[in-house]
């Protein structure tokens, strides 16, 4: 492990921070700012391999508050313009700061294909379920029936789960976070940065103005979280509640929230979540879980190792190919095959 | 019994035509390879229909690949054929019109049944009185039976067998105009010997029987000699507009050191580039194939910020769909060449046919005041230099170039003189390294107004750059009123200033007159020849013929002023002329316009000149 002993601070640009008081965006700002320097140290990743991508939206100006390369595109296209920033230079570590907008309407070919792909791009999808820069319409992931500037009777439209959009991409990570929960997103951040390959990490954040307590139902304040989310941990029991003391079984083909020491279940029948599995099956059902219903599940809930991660198979390519080749430069090319002397 | 005799000819045009399942363009290309490596000056072009396979024996499905070789340079495939190889009736109708008087027809004999005469929508059943071939040399060899006959013993089934029909007819052509059939066989057994060799050995002796059978029958009252052409010395290969274009990417990367990479989305007429790219992985050329034209040019962009020479490659309707990204290339001054092999258009239009209608949608076609520069190409071998050239200027002046080329010259293919990579210039990007004191600001700009470009990895150079517009020395995000009036004047000053790094416009014949034919790109052949003819019947005509669009080179206000009148040819409704008068408002334009997704050809293009000088 590297010791390059960076500060938050040495990911803060000069810019003022011009988001709503009260936004979420602030504290992903902290979290990936604190996370940053250990990602560093883990993946041995100097300062100046840094590079942030961002789409349009509140959540793509992102990338002017950090002090690091940063490439703000156009609406939608933040995957592809990362995409071939990884691919061009696999050695960066490159960061896209999207929202639900960006990656999952306008620009949603691009966010499935880049996790088809398997390209090594750790992805923050910012879900606030609305337009907030263009203030105040419903987006993809906005609740059925929601009413919006552009939806003044309700959506009649159901919404993205982006859990399960990732992972039905065949996804090799995914996370969730909620803005609120710093340490969590930092833990997020930083599993994201040390897998190989694609990762998202949804972040729940808070409008404060167009949506402001859309999350609220299950993230309102700690004791709420403690009651209707669950942290998923590799290796740990699924359990959740102020005192730990309900978990999740698997029955009937289907996820139940149980309370260890009630109508016969014990520790042993509570699920111990693997994200590691390659199966997405698990994975898919811990991701679409719903309050009332269900806890919201947090953590990282599946990171996947797979040796096929596009940019540097791309590269890996070019040198076999290279390696062997008859043709090394354009002079080369130009005479090969057929010619003839006049 | 009546001896052959030898004709020497000074160029021939030959059309191969079929149903578009009959193999016709790999036919046309062997013929056409193997006349230039006998030294002939070649011009080629393919002309198929968007189906990979329409309907056979219609006229629709119809595809045709024609040839025009000869002692000379071949400057275009030529207008109207001397000979046409047709396998159907279908064939036969639909290249009717582009007989020479006195041309020979080669049609297949076995094709003339009820069902095939139908099919091509004959009134009668007698497709060669319904034509009016009586003036024309017609040859109706069984070219379907006797390619069964000779291929009788090789055990293949049926279907196989009738496939190798086209190789009977080029044998025949081989004969016709006394060309050798190593070349052909060679192929054959490289493309099939491997993987079928069966097939290969049948390819080969249906070229041999066909080549007897003319030998042999004197069916054909001659057969004809075209001398080599006296070309200039060195190594030459064939080469076709796309290859050219992927090939002159791949030198200006090698000549600026850094990578190629092409993010691109398949589009007739443009893939093959993506093709070619895809292969050039020995170049350390990296392609992603994209999810859409979108992301093919965004992909294009990141490579760009970080440090590649980055390219896209497309077509009209691709073009459309990278507009808004190409705003963000032009807002972030990276350096980027978007090539659109134009086709006919609007919308899906026609797209394997060609036509030059793309040009103001490559200076214009975006949102907010969003200059380019723009650089077309002429002929199949000058998309190498003009592909080099766009990576020049892209990388040296750190901006978007839109290299236009066109159906035409991307499927058509010549000989060309390999040049030596010693022969061009080393491009120089204006990289950054370190930081300079105070730090780096990305938009102070050097002599030719371009930025710096510091990619991320280079330490102590971090910076952000994005769509929203920009400090003019920072590079932070401003809205301040004044600065914004000052980066929309910079962003257009330094495109007009890259006229300082390209050559003065020049003009073809003398240097006044009573006509000036202008045109641009593809047509550069065809517009040449025709003023070729006139000048040698002693008419004052000349021809300006422009590769760099935006800016327009420096020199040409004084060559216009020279002539009586100007003419401005191009395969659209006038884009370049209206283009002229914006900037040249001073001169009168004629136009000459066509939009049949055909080239001109000559003969027409000598009526309008005539016509303009009475």
């Amino acid at each position: 492990m590297a010791d390059y002993k960076y500060t938050p601070a040495d990911f803060k640009s000069d810019q003022e921070v011009r988001w709503c008081p009260g936004c979420g965006d602030h504290a992903i700002l902290n979290a990936v700012q604190r996370a940053l320097p250990e990602v560093a140290d883990r993946t041995d990743t100097p300062h100046n391999l840094f590079t942030f991508v961002s789409g349009i939206g509140c959540s793509s100006r992102f990338i002017y508050y950090m002090k690091t390369f940063g490439f703000h595109s156009v609406h939608g296209r933040a995957n592809a313009v990362a995409t071939g920033v990884k691919v061009a230079n696999p050695r960066l570590n490159v960061w896209v700061t999207t929202g639900d907008g960006d990656s999952l309407a306008i620009g949603g070919n691009h966010f499935i294909h880049a996790i088809r792909r398997n390209v090594d791009l750790n992805v923050i999808l910012f879900n606030n379920e609305i337009y907030g820069l263009t203030k105040g319409q419903y987006s993809p992931t906005s609740k059925l029936g929601k009413i919006t500037k552009t939806s003044p009777y309700g959506t009649v439209e159901k919404p993205f789960n982006p859990g399960e959009l990732v992972i039905g991409a065949k996804g090799t990570f995914f996370a969730r976070s909620i803005d609120m929960e710093v340490n969590l997103s930092k833990e997020c951040m930083v599993a994201a940065a040390l897998h190989r390959g694609m990762s998202v990490v949804e972040v729940l954040q808070n409008c404060v103005i167009f949506n402001d307590k859309t999350h609220a139902a299950f993230a309102a304040d700690k004791a709420t979280r403690a009651e209707r989310t669950i942290t998923l941990r590799h290796g740990e029991k699924m359990l959740f509640g102020a005192n730990n003391e309900k978990g999740l079984v698997f029955e009937n083909m289907k996820l139940k929230v149980v309370t260890v020491g009630q109508d016969g279940y014990t520790l042993d029948d509570v699920l111990t979540h693997d994200a590691h599995e390659r199966d997405t099956t698990l994975h898919s059902m811990l991701a679409a879980m719903k309050y009332p219903d269900y806890p919201v599940a947090v953590g990282v809930i599946r990171a996947v190792e797979d040796d096929a991660v596009y940019d540097l198979a791309v590269e890996r390519q070019v040198e076999e190919v290279r390696a062997t080749s008859k043709i090394r430069c354009v002079d080369d090319l130009l005479r090969s095959g057929a010619t003839w002397e006049v | 019994m009546e001896q052959n005799s030898v004709h020497e000819l000074q160029d021939v045009v030959i059309r191969f035509s079929g149903d578009s399942g009959d193999g016709m363009q790999l036919t046309g290309t062997l013929f056409s390879d193997t006349s230039a490596l006998m030294g002939n000056g070649i011009s080629t072009f393919p002309d198929y229909p968007a189906e990979i396979r329409a309907p056979q024996g219609t006229v629709a499905g119809v595809s045709g690949f024609q040839v025009h070789f000869g002692n000379r340079r071949q400057l275009n495939p030529g207008d109207y054929c001397d000979v046409l190889v047709a396998m159907n009736p279908a064939a036969l109708k639909a290249n009717r019109k582009w007989l020479k008087p006195g041309a020979t027809v080669i049609l297949d004999g076995d094709s003339l049944t009820e069902e095939h005469i139908r099919k091509a929508g004959f009134a009668t059943l007698d497709p060669l009185a319904e034509l009016r071939l009586d003036e024309y040399n017609v040859v109706v060899p069984d070219i379907t039976s006797m390619t069964r006959e000779a291929l009788k013993e090789t055990g293949l089934d049926n279907k196989t067998v009738v496939k190798c029909k086209n190789m009977f007819a080029l044998g025949i052509c081989f004969w016709l105009f006394d060309r050798p059939e190593e070349h052909a066989l060679r192929y054959l057994d490289g493309k099939f010997a491997k993987k079928n060799p069966a097939v290969a050995e049948a390819n080969k002796l249906a070229i041999k029987a066909g080549y007897n059978y003319a030998a042999n029958t004197h069916q054909f009252a001659n057969n004809y000699r075209v001398a080599p052409a006296r070309l200039e010395k060195g190594t030459y290969r064939s080469i076709n507009g796309n290859v050219a274009t992927a090939w002159g990417l791949c030198a200006a990367a090698e000549k600026a050191g850094l990578p190629l990479f092409c993010g691109s989305y398949p589009i007739t007429p443009a893939t093959v580039i993506l093709e070619e790219l895809a292969k050039r992985k020995d170049l350390g050329v990296k392609t992603v194939q994209a999810e859409d034209e979108i992301a093919g040019i965004c992909t294009a962009i990141g490579a760009a910020f970080a440090g590649n020479f980055a390219v896209t490659t497309t077509s009209g309707p691709g073009l459309s769909l990278k507009s808004e990204a190409l705003g963000l290339a032009v807002m972030t001054e990276l350096p980027l060449v978007v090539v659109d092999v134009q086709r006919g258009g609007p919308s899906t239009g026609l797209p394997t046919k060609t036509e030059q209608s793309d040009l103001q949608q490559a200076l214009y076609g975006r949102n907010g005041e969003c200059p380019v520069a723009v650089v077309a190409a002429s002929s199949p071998s000058d998309c190498f230099h003009y592909a080099f050239e766009a990576g020049r200027i892209a990388m040296e002046h750190m901006t978007p170039v839109v290299l236009l080329t066109d159906g035409f010259i991307a499927n058509g293919s010549e000989p060309w003189r390999i040049p030596q990579m010693k022969e061009y210039p080393a491009i120089c990007p204006p990289i950054v390294d370190q930081a300079p004191e105070g730090g780096f600001m990305p938009y102070v700009r050097n002599e030719k107004l371009a930025r710096g470009w510091a990619f991320p990895g280079k330490t102590g150079l971090e910076h952000r750059v994005g769509g929203l517009e920009k400090d003019c020395v920072k590079g932070c995000i401003s809205h301040d009123p004044a600065n914004h009036q000052t980066m929309v004047s910079t962003r257009a000053a330094k495109v007009a200033k890259i006229a300082d790094y390209i050559p003065e416009q020049t003009v073809y014949g003398d240097a006044e007159g009573d006509l000036l034919v202008v045109g641009w790109g593809g047509t550069r052949g065809h517009l040449q020849n025709a003023v070729d003819r006139m000048r040698d019947e002693g008419k004052r005509v000349s021809l300006c013929h422009f590769n760099y669009i935006n800016p327009l080179p420096r020199g040409v206000k004084e060559i216009f002023a020279r002539f009586r009148r100007i003419v401005v040819c191009e395969l659209n409704e006038g884009q370049f002329a209206a283009y002229l008068r914006q900037h040249l408002q001073e001169f009168r334009y004629e136009q000459f316009n066509k939009c049949e997704g055909q080239p001109f050809t000559i003969v027409e293009l000598k009526q309008k000149f005539e016509s303009l000088l009475q």
